[in-house]
This record gives C-alpha cells, sequence and structure tokens, in this order.
C-alpha cells in the first residue's frame, strides 16, 4: 500500500498522454470530415491559367483526376511540388490545378520554374469555387472520378507516405471497380 | 556598416566554397549520412554505457565516451552542411527552398536554418550531442557505474530523438530534379535578432535537463541518491536552468519588440511550454541543495529530475505536434506529433516506473523538520510545483474540454494565469525574504527580530509610496496601486534582508551564496518591473496623420512623416515620430516573398521607461492607426532574467565542484546501497 | 521517534489540504476566465449568450471591411463560406496580418441585435497556419 504512492506521478503522466492523444485526435486537420465526398464537383465557369480559356464542369469528365488546390503564396505548395510531379512522371495519371487565390503572373512563373505537372490550372482567383469545395486551405487534395464524383479529399501536402497509404487504395479501388 | 561587413563575408564564403569544388555538392547527401553515423554512435554509446555498467565491464564504459565524440563530431558536420546550404542557397533541398531565399541577408540566412521545424530540431540534436559530449569529457572523474548509465541514458534520449529527426523532419530531403531558384523565404516575424539567438539558448537549456534526466535515472538504477550525486547533479541542472532562464527572457523580449503589441508575455501555449520546465527546474535545483546539503529530499529530488526533462519533452510536443494553438507553433503535422507523443510516453512512462519500483528502497529517511532551511525550501518547492501545476491546467484545459465535450471549443484567458500566479509569487517573495536568516536543520528564533525589523522599514518605504501613488493623478485603480504596492515592499523586504545578510556573514563568501544572493535580487527587480509596468504603463491607440501631435502622459508625440524605405527583401512605409528631443521610427514592413506585412515598433528604451510607438494599418484617408505606449519599467522585467541567469552561473562556478572534479572518488564502487 | 511520526502525520495533512486548496482555487479560477467559441452559424442561430465574453471565429468577407471617417472604429463581416455571416465592430488597431478574405478570431461580446463588440482580433500569423478553432468550419456544408 507505502509503495503504491510512488507509483501516482505515472498514473498521473498516463492520464495526460491521453488528454494529449486525444487532443491531437480532435485537431487534426486531415482527418476532416468532407460532406463532398460522394458528390458532384461543384460547377464553375472560369479561365485557363496559360491559354485563358474559358473552362467549365464539364472538362473534369472522362477520367480520374486528381485535383490539386495550390498558390504560389504556400511554401508546402512548393513541397508538395516534387511529389506531384513525380506521380505525374511515374503513374501518367491526370492532374488538375486549381491555383487558389492567387496572382496570375505568379503562378505562370512558378509552373515555368518549377516545372508543370498539371493537365490544365483552373484560375480560381477569386476564391469562389475555394469556397464551393469547402477548402480550408492550400494545398488540398481531391480524387475525382471519371463521372466528376469527389471520391476523397485530402488537406495538407500529398508526399509519398500518405500517397501510398490513402491515395493509391482509393485509386486502385476506382480502377477496378 | 553592415551591408559591408556581409559583403565581405559573402565573398570570402565564395571563396572558400571554390577551392572545396565538388565535394560540396554533394553536401546535403553527406549531411544525411552524417547525421545517420550520429545516430549509430548515440545507439553504441547507450548499449556500451548501460550495458557495461550492468554487467560490470569497466573497459566498455571507459570506450563509450570516444562515441560521444563521434556522436558530437557528426552532428556538427550535419548541422554545418545545412547552414552551408543555407548560405549557397541550394534550393534543390526543401528546408532550403521552403525557408529561405536569395534576397535573405547572410545572417538570416544562418538563422533560418533554425527557423523551422526539421532544422531546428537538428540544431536540438546537435546540442544533445553537446551536453553529450561534455558529461563524458568532464565526468571522466565519476564512478564508472554512474559514468555508464549517465551517457547511457543520453545515448537513448538522442538514439530517439535522432530516429525522430530521420524518420519524420530530414532536413536534407532533395527537391530534384526541379530544382527552384528562388526560395519561398524565411517566415518575416522570425527574420530579426532576436531569433537568432533565442532558439539556441533555448534549446540549450531544455536539452541540458537531460542531463539532470540521466543523472536521475543513473541514481535510481545504481542507487546512488546521497549528497554526493546531488553534488555531481548540481552543476549541470544549474547550467541548464540558466539557458532556460535566459531563454526566456529572450523570447519575452523578443515578442514585445517584434509582435508589435508592446505585450511581454501572453500565457501563450508555446511560452507555457518553455515556462513549465523553468519552474519546475527552480524547485529542482533548490531540492538538490537540500540533498546535497542535507542528504534529505531524495526520492523527492529524483522526481523532480524526471518531472522538469518531462516538461522539456512535452513542451516540444506541444509546439511541434501543433496539438494545441499558438502564434508560435510550427506547422502541423500528424505523424510528427503521433512519433513525439510515442517518445515522450517511453522516456517519461519508463522512467516513472523505474522510479515507482526504485525509489522506496533508496530515499533517506525523513529528518525531523523545525522551523530550518529545509522547511523553507520544501515549501518553496511545494509552490513552484503548485505553479507548475497551475500553467499545466490551464495549458491542456481547452484540450481536456474539447475531449471531454466532443468538439466543444473553449480557451483560457491570461486572467486565469494572472490570478492564480501573483498570489504564488507574493507568497514566494515572503519566503524568500527570510532565506538569508534560515539555518539548516533549525534555526535560532531572535533571528527572526532582525528581518522583522526591516520587514517594517520596507512597509514603510511601501507605505510612502503608496501615498504617492494614490495623490498622483495618473493612476486609476485603488485595487491594483495596492497589489504594486506589496510587490514592492516584498521587493525591498527582500532586498534589504539579503543586503544585510550579505554585509553580517562572517568569513567566507563562496560563489554559490554570491549566486544565490544574485538569482533572489534578480528575481525581486523583475517582480517589481512585472508589478509596475503592468500598472503604471500609459498605453494609446489613436487616429494620426503626418502633422498631427497626440499627448500621453505629459509627453508629446509629434507624427512627422512617412517616407517608403527599401530593405533587402522587404519594402517598408517608415513614420518618423518626434518625442522631445528625439525620434522614434516605427516601420511596416511588407515582405516580398511572401507578401505578408509586419509591423517593426519604434522603441526608446530607457531604464524607467520605454516609449514605444507602432503602426497599424493605413486608413483609406491617408491617416493611419497608431499605438503609443509608454512602459515604465519594462526593461526591469528582462534585467530580473538575466540577472537570475547569472546567479545560477555564478553558484556553478563555486570551487567546491572544482575540487570534487580534480579528487578521485574513494567511493567509486561503495554506494550500492539496495 | 514520536516527533517524525507526528511530523509525517503533518506532512500529509499539510499534502492533503494543500492540494485540495489548490485544486478548488484553480477549478474556481478556471471557471470564471474560460472563453467558449463558437461559430458564425452559432451565433446567427441564437446559441450564443449575449454580453458574455465569448470567442468567436470566421473569414473576413471580401469588401466588407469598413473604417469609420473618424477615430480607429472599424467594422467587418465573418462568414463560415456557408452562408452564416455576422457583423463584427472594433475600435483599435487591426493586427499586421489582418486582411480580407482571411481567418481572423474574435474575442468580445455580442448584443442583443447579434452585432460582436469585439475586444481583440487574432489574425493567423503564417500561411500555413489557422486557428484550429476555424478547422472545422470550411467543411461542413
Amino acid at each position: 500500500m507505502k509503495r503504491a504512492v510512488f507509483f501516482a506521478p505515472l498514473i498521473g503522466f498516463v492520464a495526460l498522454v491521453a488528454i494529449l492523444y486525444a487532443g491531437f485526435h480532435l485537431n487534426d486537420p486531415s482527418r476532416l470530415p468532407s460532406a463532398l465526398v460522394g458528390q458532384r464537383f461543384p460547377g464553375f465557369q472560369l479561365p485557363e491559367l496559360t491559354s485563358g480559356k474559358v473552362l467549365g464542369h464539364q472538362t473534369l469528365l472522362g477520367e480520374i483526376r486528381l485535383v490539386n488546390v495550390w498558390a504560389t503564396w504556400c511554401p508546402t505548395c512548393l513541397h508538395e511540388h516534387t511529389t506531384l510531379m513525380n506521380i505525374r512522371r511515374a503513374t501518367g495519371l491526370s492532374i488538375v490545378g486549381i491555383n487558389y487565390r492567387d496572382d496570375g503572373e505568379k503562378a505562370r512563373r512558378w509552373l515555368s520554374l518549377y516545372g508543370d505537372p498539371y493537365d490544365f490550372t483552373i484560375v480560381d482567383a477569386s476564391g469562389d469555387l475555394g469556397v464551393d469545395l469547402g477548402v480550408y486551405g492550400a494545398p488540398e487534395t481531391f480524387i475525382v472520378d471519371a463521372d466528376g464524383i469527389i471520391r476523397f479529399r485530402h488537406v495538407g501536402d500529398v508526399n509519398d507516405r500518405n500517397w501510398n497509404r490513402e491515395f493509391l487504395p482509393i485509386l486502385d479501388s476506382l480502377t477496378d471497380g | 556598416m553592415t551591408t559591408s561587413t556581409s559583403d565581405i563575408l559573402t565573398v570570402k564564403y565564395e571563396s572558400f566554397d571554390a577551392t572545396l569544388g565538388t565535394l560540396w555538392g554533394a553536401g546535403p547527401e553527406i549531411g544525411h549520412l552524417a547525421a545517420i553515423i550520429g545516430l549509430v554512435a548515440a545507439i553504441v554509446l547507450s548499449v556500451l554505457g548501460h550495458v557495461g555498467a550492468a554487467t560490470r565491464r569497466r573497459s566498455w564504459v571507459e570506450n563509450s565516451g570516444s562515441f560521444a565524440v563521434l556522436q558530437l563530431v557528426t552532428l556538427v558536420v550535419a548541422f554545418a552542411l545545412l547552414v552551408h546550404a543555407f548560405l549557397k542557397d541550394d534550393y534543390s533541398v526543401v528546408y532550403v527552398a521552403t525557408n529561405s531565399n536569395t534576397l535573405l541577408p547572410w545572417y538570416y540566412k544562418v538563422s533560418a536554418v533554425w527557423g523551422a521545424h526539421e532544422g531546428s530540431f537538428l540544431l536540438w540534436t546537435l546540442i544533445m550531442a553537446g551536453w553529450t559530449f561534455a558529461v563524458a569529457i568532464i565526468g571522466r572523474r565519476l564512478p564508472y557505474q554512474i559514468y555508464g548509465r549517465v551517457l547511457g541514458t543520453l545515448g537513448l534520449l538522442n538514439t530517439g530523438f535522432l530516429l525522430f529527426l530521420l524518420q519524420t523532419s530530414n532536413p536534407f530531403l532533395r527537391l530534384v530534379p526541379n530544382v527552384p531558384t528562388v526560395g519561398a523565404d524565411l517566415n518575416p516575424l522570425l527574420q530579426d535578432f532576436g531569433l537568432i539567438v533565442h532558439p539556441p539558448l533555448l534549446y540549450t537549456g531544455y536539452v541540458g535537463f537531460s542531463v539532470a534526466f540521466a543523472f536521475g535515472v543513473a541514481g535510481l538504477i545504481s542507487g546512488r541518491l546521497d549528497a554526493t550525486w546531488a553534488r555531481w547533479t548540481r552543476p549541470w541542472t544549474n547550467v541548464a536552468w540558466a539557458f532556460l532562464t535566459v531563454g526566456i527572457t529572450l523570447g519575452s523580449w523578443w515578442a514585445y519588440y517584434e509582435l508589435g503589441w508592446g505585450g511581454w508575455w501572453f500565457w501563450d501555449p508555446v511560452e507555457n511550454a518553455s515556462f513549465m520546465p523553468w519552474l519546475a527546474g527552480t524547485a529542482l535545483i533548490h531540492s538538490l541543495a537540500v540533498t546535497e546539503k542535507r542528504s534529505a529530499f531524495r526520492g523527492w529530488t529524483v522526481l523532480l529530475t524526471i518531472l522538469t526533462f518531462s516538461l522539456c519533452l512535452l513542451g516540444a510536443f506541444i509546439v511541434r505536434s501543433g496539438v494545441l494553438t499558438s502564434v508560435h507553433a510550427f506547422a502541423v503535422d500528424p505523424e510528427r506529433g503521433v512519433f513525439l507523443l510515442v517518445l515522450l510516453g517511453v522516456t517519461v512512462g519508463g522512467s516513472l516506473a523505474l522510479y515507482a519500483i526504485r525509489v522506496p528502497a533508496i530515499r533517506g529517511r525523513i529528518a525531523y523538520m523545525g522551523l530550518s532551511r529545509e522547511l523553507f525550501l520544501l515549501i518553496n518547492n511545494a509552490l513552484f510545483v503548485v505553479a507548475v501545476a497551475v500553467v499545466l491546467v490551464g495549458t491542456l484545459y481547452p484540450l481536456a474540454y474539447e475531449a471531454v465535450t466532443g468538439g466543444d471549443k473553449i480557451s483560457v484567458g491570461p486572467p486565469y494565469f494572472n490570478r492564480l500566479f501573483v498570489p504564488l509569487m507574493g507568497l514566494l517573495a515572503v519566503f524568500l525574504a527570510l532565506v538569508p536568516v534560515a539555518r539548516w536543520k533549525r534555526t535560532p528564533i531572535q533571528l527572526f527580530r532582525q528581518v522583522g525589523l526591516l520587514l517594517l522599514a520596507s512597509t514603510l518605504v511601501g507605505g510612502v509610496f503608496f501615498v504617492i501613488a494614490i495623490t498622483s493623478d495618473r493612476v486609476l485603480n485603488t485595487g491594483s496601486i495596492v497589489g504594486v504596492v506589496i510587490a514592492v515592499t516584498l521587493a525591498i523586504w527582500l532586498l534589504l534582508s539579503h543586503g544585510v545578510d550579505f554585509i553580517q556573514r562572517k568569513g567566507a563568501r563562496p560563489l554559490g551564496y554570491l549566486g544565490m544572493l544574485l538569482a533572489h535580487v534578480g528575481f525581486a527587480v523583475g517582480a517589481v518591473g512585472v508589478a509596475v509596468t503592468s500598472v503604471f504603463s500609459h498605453e494609446t491607440e489613436v487616429r494620426m496623420s503626418p502633422g498631427d501631435t497626440v499627448e500621453l502622459n505629459a509627453r508629446q508625440y509629434h507624427f512627422a512623416s512617412v517616407t517608403t524605405v527599401n530593405g533587402p527583401n522587404y519594402i517598408a512605409q517608415r513614420a518618423k515620430f518626434d518625442v522631445g528631443g528625439i525620434s522614434l521610427y516605427p516601420e511596416k514592413r511588407n515582405y516580398l516573398a511572401r507578401n505578408s506585412v509586419m509591423t517593426e515598433a519604434g522603441i526608446e528604451a530607457g531604464f524607467f521607461q520605454d516609449l514605444y510607438v507602432a503602426l497599424g494599418e493605413p486608413l483609406p484617408d491617408g491617416s493611419w492607426g497608431v499605438r503609443i505606449q509608454e512602459k515604465v519599467l519594462v526593461r526591469w522585467v528582462w534585467c530580473g532574467g538575466l540577472l537570475i541567469c547569472f546567479g545560477g552561473l555564478l553558484a556553478v562556478m563555486d570551487s567546491r565542484y572544482r575540487r570534487l572534479a580534480l579528487r578521485r572518488d574513494g567511493l567509486a564502487t561503495a554506494g550500492k546501497v539496495a | 521517534m514520536r516527533p517524525i511520526r507526528r511530523q509525517r502525520l503533518a506532512v500529509v495533512l499539510f499534502l492533503l489540504f494543500g492540494s485540495a486548496l489548490t485544486i478548488g482555487v484553480v477549478l474556481f479560477a478556471l471557471q470564471e476566465n474560460i472563453d467558449l467559441f463558437y461559430e458564425p452559424q452559432k451565433i446567427v442561430g441564437g446559441e450564443a449568450p449575449i454580453a458574455k465574453r465569448i470567442r468567436a471565429g470566421g473569414m473576413v468577407e471580401k469588401g466588407s471591411l469598413d473604417f469609420k471617417p473618424e477615430g480607429l472604429g472599424v467594422s467587418f463581416v465573418l462568414s463560415d463560406l456557408r452562408g452564416s455571416r455576422f457583423e463584427v465592430r472594433y475600435e483599435g488597431l487591426l493586427p499586421g496580418l489582418f486582411r480580407e478574405g482571411q481567418g481572423v478570431l474574435v474575442v468580445g461580446q455580442l448584443d442583443a441585435s447579434r452585432v460582436f463588440y469585439a475586444k481583440e482580433v487574432l489574425a493567423k500569423h503564417d500561411e500555413n497556419y489557422m486557428p484550429p478553432e476555424l478547422v472545422d468550419m470550411g467543411a461542413e456544408s
């Protein structure tokens, strides 16, 4: 009984870790529940970054695509850029960019500097499409199937780990089915 | 002036680089490799130390020191190569590309190395290796079993840190083949002198407590927690604590002038993360004193070594996992958080389990305690531990609340902390003032008479101060004046009692004693600064156009002009304010690479008050929002912090520790108590 | 031996009393000084209390920022980008990183007409950083 007193700090610490663990899961933005998954990609009429051609929602149809929200003001996007280039090169998967609340000139320079992994880039200068998508911040990435239905949403950068763990299984299930 | 020196340095640097040619091209890879070798060294170190001590293989332990050296060398190489990548603008390295910019002055390129998570953690492991190295060299004369356990524990810790670094936060990752030509720039908030020096000092403090922790673990395993053990542990703890003190002080100063609000402490989770280990560490250095002098409080002292370091790790977790909101926190990464939590769990859980199992057999008997110095130090400890609990609860309560209610969010405001902290510190001051008269074992009651007289004297001074304060028209709230008067009275009492003791003391005044005096004086100075600046400062926010004049506390602030200034990587609107004979130049800077706006306050620093002008946003009609403050005695807050730090360092230089280092310890293998 | 035993009792009592006192005071202080956070939806929907210090957050709506011609008064609209929006009035300097279209936190009180009178406005300090209180908002439609 007397010795049990000395276990008190340990027990207190375990409780502390439990709180931290719980809090940690609550604030994990990559776990954002998305009401958009399973829904149609929102409609839009927005210009393309380099050609200036106005694109509509139907341009996304016909192919499984990654839709990546990015901006030049976002350092993490730069970090993510290499991964996207690698994905593009290794898989040939179609990637569509949404240039979110950005300066068109800077965005074009960015793509010519770092390479362009995107089939085309939709310019969302006002952020309206971002609002419809419920964008929390750049970068974010969506998987949109051939029928234009959002299948997956990821907040934060795409990296090797979450690509293998989260994106690939969903992409596999989409191509199998 | 500064530009010319930086140019010279850059030129020298380029030529230095050219002579080494191709080797440097693979710098990041070599750096990565060096970090891996460092990890291997840490693993070998922990095995040699612990296994050697457990199986009584003296040669294993004696050779482990060379792996501490190897660990330090490899991590210095790794760190130097990362610095080099920054100076060379090697944007093929992701970490460099995301945190540096060609336009950045060279010194910010260097400090940008620890401006974000990955690099700062590399610095953390480097400092860890530095402490390990120091223990390996200076502690050579320790009994080999203690030496082995301490080094082994330090090795284990850095094994965990380096695994974390390499697994989740590798700063050497390349961004090939698409190398950017400009970097994303360092967060403008961090482009500042304060950031150059603040993290290294803070980390030196944080990580330094790992040495106390390692001694605690070694003491628990070997069953040796006596006065000698305390004497080994004390200098290390003091140094770590001094660094943490100065780190926190600098952080507070940085927040004061860089965040543009004129506040110097916000009870922000990240600040709390560094404050909690400081509070626990303060308790620890006092408890160690009792263990050294009276061989008492053993179990408690060793628990504090664990607690203090645990709070350091908790701080790292809070800052780096994104679990709590803060303006200072690093970007969120769940994976890192999980790793850190596991690291925290293993380290702290393991050591607390060890404590629970071992301590019943080791701790000393409770000595009878009258009105003695032991009692006062026990009270000191109780107050500091309560303070830790207060801060911990306030910091983590929002998390617990959210977890329990399933998502309702709250925040705990600064009033919570202030309301609890102020009385705690007041109580502490009372006991601090009594410290010089208190004797070990038992204090003759007549000794308290003199200190009582001193209290009377200081109350008199406080009373006069109160009358002056209450009759001057500058103050509004009687309640807060009473608070200041109490603080000032206690501070004067403390100074008097320490001063009288210094004069009356018979015989030598060793450095340990002087360090104690200095640190306590620092506490008094800081407390006066905190109390006075919180109540007697003046502040106004006004809308002004160039040409306008505003009066604050009988001073005329004339807004003379606004000009545009080009900095190296920003464009600034610089205002000129004339106050009396001096001019202040607050700025509004726009950092180009990130398109973010920073406020740079114009400050006229003084011993008695700071004049502080900060620009808000430009308003549509060409006028500006301006915040003008007169911060009375605000410098005293940081002066106090620095005095405390110097006190801690002075105590380390006490000759008795040096004698200890020189003398071969005769008790080398005795000491197995349990 | 007896004084030691008596002292041990004193220590235990002191510990019990001290920790009970601490816990009590801490809980009391917590109760007094916590600010609940409300999303725009709850503010508009009437769930948030009136004339009580609370925190709220949202995106500053584009074009809603309005400076009064005199003094430092300013008003703007915070929305959750999902249709719930409310007006914030503030007297003082806005933080350096305050911008339209970005997330901010406000601390202050609601009045009866559901206008938020802010005592403090906090903007994020980093492009990648957003107050976790705001994180959930964008996601739910």
